[in-house]
């Protein structure tokens, strides 16, 4: 069983010598959050997440949430833990002064989080989803739901759900049947009815109370998701129990931890949060946050992955070098030597760090986007957000689950069975590319929407942006990678031109094409980021800097360039293929 | 009690593996995590917990070591001490040197009381809080696993071979804390910003004017050997045997 610890010089590399948080802070007005501030969050942030909640993981994995006769029951060290982490003030990091909150922006809090979700996934969602219910009181609620409810979010005393699937609409949230009622005897007020699924952290004993978020049809209202409200629903309501119940707790694949929870709601008292059908629009202010944190599971994840068979790679003994021994007089050497451990070790490496660089950096310019000034650069920046969520919360998740299958494979039989602990990581993988949105839906996204909207001119701006860092004089270590990039950049231009011509005369074409365009996106992006850490660590070798930390950056990013980069040819070619062969019926007639 | 002072020793991090440089003229640091001597925060958890309980006002942490030890200090600032103290000296630091550099605080910060870790986890000398205790000319207890305040005086134990060890001593008195004296505590992310308003002196080392005895020269630096095999023994009259060939029994 491997114990978590925060990679916090590569989380330093990141934050301040690629992105430069601290300067970029400083020009948003907040250069109290400096260098050694955001250093001293993380540092505590990580003493955490290894002291307290790494051993959570495996505990919860091993002693899953369970229904006792309406009560959800989860380790007590789950409830222990939330009440330290609350107490510590970690709950309140992103949430504003006013209502208890630390308000810290996201470039100083990243890190932390990612260390959260490495440290104990499961348990972590508790707090996550919480995170997504306060943002949404904030954006939409009124006065009164806000001032009654954010201030014992922050603190940790109440926890918070989103309601959305239910047996027959889960991606079609158009077809909802939980009905909302306007309450004859309470002015103002509401009584929801109905059954939702899949509700994670939806009851538990962590926190005295939890709100539910609920979306819900008013009588009357639009068919589809023109119809759906959102709707603000305590469990208890000055201590008395409202109209909700667990009446389940799914078994399932990972995740064990987090309970998934079947909630119905009988004539539930319940208040309107924005507007009479505007449930949809509520939800969608909510999705950026909520998938990029998905994202951040992916690499959380695949952090996780990279750790354990980095370790275990340098422990075992298999085999012998084909070259040259490297333990001469024992009888094997560590199975690092071996050129296909290396591949994966490498494919790892490449995808977790390289993860890391691509989220941090769109989480700097969310900071950007939620700066609260009118100007252009932010303007842009919210752009950019809204085109790379689907890309990120995609990739990262289809990567943790090659990362962490690679880890199992690097441990061979050792990794199958539960000893060691990594099989665990994958089976907690795979539900970060199916909840929010799945990853066909992210692509969805990406070809549908995002690739079209304002004419094309965000990705056109997008790509004169990543664009930049091929002017930068470049070392001849990195001449491929960057010869490459300036070729997938054009391609990626010119992809784009296909699919919409395609897809004008043949809506299907999106579909078809959504996956294999958006990983092509994705590995490109990747690419970009590897070429900016390889900048920055060939000019700190120069200096004389820790030269194993740097080189080992510059040989990843060579790795990358040359290993990883041609699978883009192949997923540029699939999309070029279009959709006639998937979409001919003989494929899958009868 | 008026006042607490609660050494503060900036070190390689205990998870880090500590590596020779290649020249043999010390150990690797650039780039390796460095942090608060975990005895050290030992000694000032216990130091908060006194005044916790009402029987401290102030407590002030002190270090000495270059620039860069105000990260440590502002550690301990978040984890509750109310001001610091830097005395700033780059380079090598013998014990006897430590000793006089808190005793030059000591005479003007004047505590009641001193703790300090039962040593630094990175060169293990365990010297600076006997010799202060010479220096002052006040009580020292080493290795306190329990501290109680009465009054005047301080009840200790402490951990020696035979078992545990109570000692009663006057204050003001310097101690030295040991693994089991208590488990600090998690830093509160409010306390960080809260930290960055404390107050934090820098103290240039010369200008205490601290005699600098120079009695010991570092020449040659080298890792442990690796350890050997283990061999399997077929009972204890060869296991004994094997140790005396050894020269270890």
């Amino acid at each position: 069983m491997y114990s978590y610890q925060a990679p916090r010089r590569d989380m330093q590399f990141v934050i301040h010598e690629v992105l430069g948080c601290a300067q970029a802070l400083a020009k948003m007005g907040r250069s109290e959050v400096d260098h050694d501030t955001i250093n001293a969050i993380m540092e505590e942030g990580a003493k955490f997440a290894e002291g307290v909640l790494s051993p959570l993981n495996a505990e919860g994995d091993q002693t899953p949430a369970y229904w006792d006769n309406g009560v959800v029951r989860v380790p007590d060290s789950f409830k222990t833990a939330h009440q330290q982490f609350c107490s510590g003030g970690w709950s309140g990091i992103g949430a504003d002064p006013q209502y208890g909150g630390q308000g810290l922006p996201i470039q100083a809090r990243v890190a932390t989080d990612e260390m959260f979700v490495s440290a104990a996934m499961a348990w972590r969602m508790c707090t996550g989803l919480t995170d997504g219910a306060m943002q949404t009181l904030i954006s939409h609620g009124s006065a009164e739901q806000i001032q009654g409810t954010v201030p014992h979010l922050v603190s940790g005393v109440w926890t918070g759900t989103m309601c959305l699937t239910e047996p027959h609409s889960g991606t079609d949230l158009g077809l909802m049947r939980t009905r909302a009622a306007v309450d004859t005897q309470s002015p103002g007020q509401y009584r929801i009815s109905g059954t939702k699924i899949y509700i994670s952290w939806g009851e538990h004993e962590l926190s005295e109370n939890i709100v539910h978020l609920v979306l819900a049809k008013l009588p009357d209202s639009p068919a589809g998701t023109r119809g759906i409200s959102l709707f603000l629903v305590p469990k208890k309501i000055d201590g008395q129990a409202n109209g909700v119940r667990c009446l389940s707790v799914e078994h399932k694949m990972g995740i064990h931890g987090s309970p998934t929870c079947v909630m119905q709601f009988d004539e539930a008292k319940a208040t309107l949060i924005g507007q009479v059908n505007g449930g949809l629009a509520c939800m969608f202010t909510m999705m950026n946050h909520a998938r990029l944190g998905v994202g951040l599971q992916g690499l959380g994840l695949s952090e996780r992955a990279w750790q354990a068979a980095s370790q275990y790679a340098r422990d075992r003994l298999q085999g012998r070098s084909m070259t040259q021994a490297a333990l001469p007089g024992t009888s094997a050497d560590p199975i690092i030597v071996h050129p296909d451990v290396r591949r994966m070790l490498l494919t790892l490496r490449s995808l977790t760090e390289g993860s890391r660089l691509l989220l941090y950096y769109v989480y700097q310019l969310q900071d950007r986007e939620l700066s609260g000034d009118s100007a252009p650069e932010s303007t842009r920046a919210g752009e950019w957000v809204a085109f790379l969520v689907p890309i990120v919360k995609a990739f990262l998740t289809d990567s943790a689950m090659e990362t962490t299958s690679l880890a199992i494979q690097v441990h061979g039989g050792a990794g199958f069975i539960r000893a060691t602990g990594v099989e665990q990581y994958l089976r907690d993988a795979k539900i970060t590319a199916i909840y929010e949105g799945t990853n066909g839906i992210q692509a969805l996204d990406l070809v549908g929407r995002k690739l079209a909207a304002n004419g094309g001119r965000i990705l056109q701006s997008l790509l004169l942006e990543l664009g930049q860092v091929l002017q930068a004089p470049c070392p001849p270590s990195l001449q491929p990678l960057a010869t490459r990039l300036a070729e997938l950049l054009q391609e990626w231009q010119a992809l784009s031109v296909h699919l919409l011509q395609a897809a004008a005369t043949n809506p299907d074409e999106l579909g078809a094409a959504g996956a294999d365009y958006l990983a092509f996106c994705g590995y490109t992006l990747l690419a970009w980021s590897w070429l900016r850490a390889g900048l920055v660590a060939e000019a700190a070798l120069q200096s004389g800097q820790e030269p194993e930390f740097y080189a080992g950056k510059v040989a990843v990013a060579r790795f990358y360039a040359q290993r990883l980069l041609p699978r883009t040819l192949a997923h540029a070619a699939a999309v070029r293929a279009g959709a006639a062969s998937m979409m001919d019926p003989a494929g899958l007639a009868g | 009690m008026r006042k607490i002072l609660v050494g503060i020793k900036r070190v390689v991090d205990y998870n880090v593996r500590i590596r020779v440089k290649p020249d043999n003229s010390g150990v690797v640091l650039d780039g390796v995590k460095m942090s608060v001597n975990p005895f050290d925060e030992i000694a000032l958890e216990e130091a908060l917990r006194i005044r916790e309980r009402g029987e401290a006002e102030e407590i002030v942490a002190v270090s000495i070591g270059p620039d860069d030890a105000q990260q440590q200090l502002r550690t301990a600032l978040a984890m509750g001490a109310d001001r610091a103290i830097l005395v700033k000296h780059d380079g090598m630091l013998e014990p006897l040197t430590v000793a006089k550099t808190l005793m030059a605080i000591v005479s003007r910060e004047q505590p009641e009381l001193v703790i300090l870790g039962k040593q630094a986890i990175d060169d293990d000398n365990s010297q600076a809080t006997q010799m202060l205790s010479a220096l002052w000319d006040r009580p020292q207890v080493t290795c306190a696993s329990k501290v109680e305040i009465k009054g005047n005086t301080l009840s200790v134990v402490r951990e020696v071979d035979a078992g545990l060890e109570t000692l009663e001593v006057d204050l003001p008195a310097v101690i030295s804390a040991d693994l089991r004296l208590n488990e600090p505590r998690y830093v509160k992310l409010p306390d960080i910003m809260k930290a960055k308003k404390k107050p934090l002196d820098v103290v240039e080392f010369a200008s205490l004017n601290v005699a600098t005895p120079g009695q010991l020269t570092a020449t040659h630096y080298e890792p442990p050997k690796a350890r050997a095999k283990g061999v399997m023994v077929k009972d204890v009259a060869e296991l004994i045997s094997a140790l005396k060939n050894k020269g270890l029994v």
